[in-house]
């Protein structure tokens, strides 16, 4: 095993690209468990911002259409979501699962015209000088836009959730939403806004996998990414910054895993591609063992229906 | 203050009809500035609906309400805030894991910044003796103190009227008392106050008028001072009560034996209990007393079995069987009924057969090798319905479409019906309409006199006192030395629950 092959900047770097969709995913689906909206369709809610992003890029050639459309397909189908639990009161556990086979599904059929086309190439920013900055230039200053949008929308919900009105609001209904109700807030209506919040996420998510991680169609293109954005969500305790933290600790992971097997590491590939949910697993172990701090962060009506009876 | 030419607040013929149910018909009063009106009534009596389409949470079928002179229809709180008409829940409408600024924020139409939020609730809440740390979280606050936060949420915003509904059923004695003196401080400053409760004490002492509602109508108004309290709970049920009858019998040898009992509460938010010991003997009735949350669900749970804890901690008939389970229990002669009927103590969605063999099979013997013998389930089930008169169509009914009352009387029923050798039981009155509360008390009572141990955790004074024959309350988690029940004064039952939790200590603490 040759461990001088791995270069730390360029790990580093190429880790903060390999955040980006779960990271995405995440905070959409933190917005979401916020207001206590449980949502597991985020890996169909991703795969569909995925394809409807790479067939939208390929037609109007151009990556930021596509990243425009892939939020819009990743609403579209959480609005399917937010009808069915919001307005029918379906189970949201059922509803949620069910989003993500109807994702799989419907995503499959769209690509099958796209499969082994590339989209146009989505440019990285130009930082001028400032990217020959030896490892800080590498590391920073070499990234597309969405990996800095990425950041900034981390920043955003944080900010929105700890000093604006709105958030207060979008905290109130996912702790106690017969409480909201009773000051007269629209709690159904706040959590729909939450929902597709949450599917526009997924959708960029989705669409960075297809655009720029791979780029191109084959089906079962999120390949659990969703998933992993939902334990990332519990991982970090529904905080912003931790989204940002967990999200690069499994990139991390990720990355060390496909240099490991460039570099020869005497250790089955098998091993080493399962080893970033083993550690999700593990993590999410260690998190609930302390139940009552997990516990207070928790939206205290995650995954409750909301029907105002008097 | 009486209402004699100003009027503030006047409604005129509100209607409100659910499905199956009229909850309002043809109700008028009026409130003048400055007067605290009684709205007093029975559970069920169309109360919370009545106050409610005045909040603007319900829209009144027809009828017509004016406010200074002016039309008044708020279509929602935020309209009825505006025009400065506030409200304090009866069950908090609060946020646990928010903090108390954020939850006084989230009531007001147009909140402050959040740091000049947090000194006015410091000010405010000081000027009338309720002192608040901002910064605290709701979850970690006494439900006194809670209450506090609902107050001073109402407060800020300079209301003309302040309904409260049910406020004193979460305080101590002397909590009362400082409510009582803040709510007429308010009136002398012009705010009147619109008062739901079915205490007749706190009415007579507190209110300028009232207005008494049965089965949503309005039979009657008085000057509570001019009425005894006996007259007023005739207007108010229609009927004439009798108090249950207790027993003279002597009791018998310790039953259940409880020492040293600590165990954690299953919720963050719950209260451990901390070195719990009493003991019961046949044929008496402890009666247990607290603010809500200071550690009676996990009391309930810890004696039924839900929370286990070593083995000696809790003795049944000299048995150590803490480290048991509830069907364990049970077959040692252990029942228990909790508090949340529906979900807790019974399952929503099943039948009332159902729920007989959920908790009766071990002692009645209705499961025999895995099979279920329905024919006898369905005779125990019957034989509850019968004999503590639950009005209901019949024992396939789901217990989610029994009323309060009726589902009580059948929960506690069941688990009297077993035969038990000691019984306890979590408020079993709570929002339970007075004749229903009588028989159920009279059940106990009975239980009691045929040799059973029972248990009644409750924050109804009056029920303790009107059937337990020793009396310990429950503060923070830790159980003081239970006392006989005859000669206890209100003010003794007040310390021993707490006292006035800080409140008093606060007129002190002036800056």
């Amino acid at each position: 095993m040759d461990l001088s092959a791995i270069n730390p900047a360029v790990l580093i770097a190429s880790l903060m690209v390999a955040a980006v969709p779960i990271m995405l995913a995440a905070t959409g689906e933190l917005v979401v468990e916020k207001a206590g909206v449980l949502n597991l369709g985020v890996e169909g809610m991703m795969i569909m911002g995925a394809v409807c992003g790479l067939a939208i890029a390929v037609e109007a050639e151009s990556p930021a259409v596509g990243f425009l459309a892939a939020a819009a397909g990743g609403a579209a189908l959480s609005l399917i979501f937010a009808f069915l639990t919001q307005v029918l009161l379906a189970n949201q556990v059922a509803t949620g699962l069910a989003l993500t086979l109807f994702g799989l599904g419907l995503s499959s059929l769209i690509g099958q015209g796209y499969v082994g086309i590339k989209p146009p190439p989505t440019p990285r920013l130009d930082f001028g000088p400032l990217t020959d900055i030896p490892v800080l230039g590498t590391i920073l200053f070499r990234h597309d836009p969405v990996v800095y949008l990425s950041v900034l929308i981390i920043a955003a919900v944080w900010a929105l959730l700890k000093f604006t009105r709105a958030g207060l609001i979008l905290r109130a209904v996912g702790e106690n939403h017969d409480a909201a109700h009773a000051l007269g807030y629209k709690v159904q209506r706040i959590r729909l806004a939450a929902i597709l919040f949450g599917g526009a996420m997924a959708g960029l998510g989705g669409a960075y996998i297809s655009l720029v991680r791979v780029p191109q169609w084959t089906d079962g293109i999120t390949a659990g990414a969703g998933w992993i954005a939902l334990a990332i969500v519990v991982f970090a305790s529904w905080k912003p910054w931790r989204i940002l933290l967990g999200a690069y600790l499994f990139g991390g992971i990720t990355v060390l895993q496909l240099n490991l097997q460039a570099a020869g590491a005497r250790i089955p590939v098998e091993y080493l591609s399962m080893s970033p949910y083993l550690i999700t697993i593990l993590v999410l172990v260690i998190m609930s063992a302390d139940r009552g701090r997990a516990a207070l962060n928790a939206p205290a009506a995650l995954g409750r229906n909301f029907h105002a009876s008097r | 203050m009486t209402g004699t030419g100003e009027v503030l607040l006047r409604v005129e013929g509100l209607t409100k009809a659910y499905p199956g149910v009229v909850a309002n018909s043809d109700v008028s009063f009026a409130v003048a500035p400055g007067e605290v009106h009684a709205l007093l009534g029975e559970n069920g009596a169309g109360k919370s609906t009545l106050v409610k389409m005045i909040y603007g949470l319900v829209k009144p079928d027809s009828g017509t309400m004016t406010l200074r002179g002016a039309a008044y229809a708020p279509a929602k709180p935020g309209s009825a805030r505006q025009q400065g008409v506030a409200m304090v829940f009866q069950h908090f409408s609060l946020f646990e894991a928010l903090n108390v600024a954020e939850n006084v924020a989230l009531g007001m139409q147009h909140p402050p910044r959040m740091r000049a939020l947090a000194s006015r609730i410091r000010q405010v809440s000081q000027d009338y003796g309720l002192p608040l740390d901002p910064d605290r979280l709701v979850g970690d606050l006494s439900a006194g103190e809670r209450q506090r936060v609902e107050i001073i949420r109402c407060l800020l915003q300079d209301p003309k009227l302040l309904i409260m509904d049910e406020p004193t059923s979460v305080l101590t004695p002397q909590e009362v008392d400082i409510l009582f003196q803040t709510l007429r401080q308010l009136s002398a400053e012009g705010t009147a106050i619109l008062y739901i409760s079915h205490k007749l004490e706190e009415i007579r002492a507190l209110c300028d008028t009232a207005t008494i509602l049965r089965r949503g109508k309005v039979v009657a108004t008085c000057t509570p001072r001019e009425k005894s309290a006996r007259d007023l709970a005739e207007m108010m049920v229609g009927e004439t009560l009798t108090p249950p009858a207790r027993s003279a019998k002597a009791k018998g040898a310790v039953a259940l034996e409880v020492s040293g009992l600590s165990v954690r509460s299953p919720n963050p938010f719950g209260t451990a209990l901390k070195n719990v010991s009493f003991s019961v003997r046949k044929g008496e009735i402890l009666g247990i007393a607290g603010v809500a949350g200071n550690g009676q669900d996990e009391l309930l749970l810890a004696l039924s079995g839900e929370l286990r804890t070593a083995r000696d901690t809790i003795r049944i008939n000299d048995a150590g069987c803490g480290d048991a389970g509830p069907n364990e229990r049970r077959r040692a002669g252990l029942v228990a009924a909790p508090e949340e009927r529906l979900g807790h103590a019974a399952a929503p969605d099943m039948s009332l057969t159902e729920n007989a063999l959920l908790s009766g099979a071990s002692r009645k013997g209705l499961v025999s090798r895995g099979l279920i013998d329905w024919a006898a389930t369905r005779a125990f089930a019957g034989q509850i319905v019968d004999r503590f008169d639950v009005r209901t169509p019949g024992i396939w009914v789901a217990a989610r479409a029994l009323s309060g009352g009726n589902l009580q009387k059948f929960v506690v029923g069941r688990e009297l019906s077993q035969a038990p050798a000691i019984v306890v039981v979590n408020q079993p009155t709570w929002g339970v309409d007075a004749s229903a509360a009588a028989a159920i008390r009279q059940a106990l009572i009975d239980r009691a006199a045929e040799g059973a141990a029972v248990v009644v955790i409750s924050q109804d004074l009056d029920e303790l006192l009107e059937i337990a024959d020793r009396f310990a309350a429950l503060n923070g988690g830790r159980l003081t030395e239970p006392r006989p029940t005859q000669g206890l004064t209100v003010d003794e039952i007040g310390l021993m629950m707490g006292g006035a939790h800080g409140m008093e200590v606060a007129h002190h603490v002036h800056p």
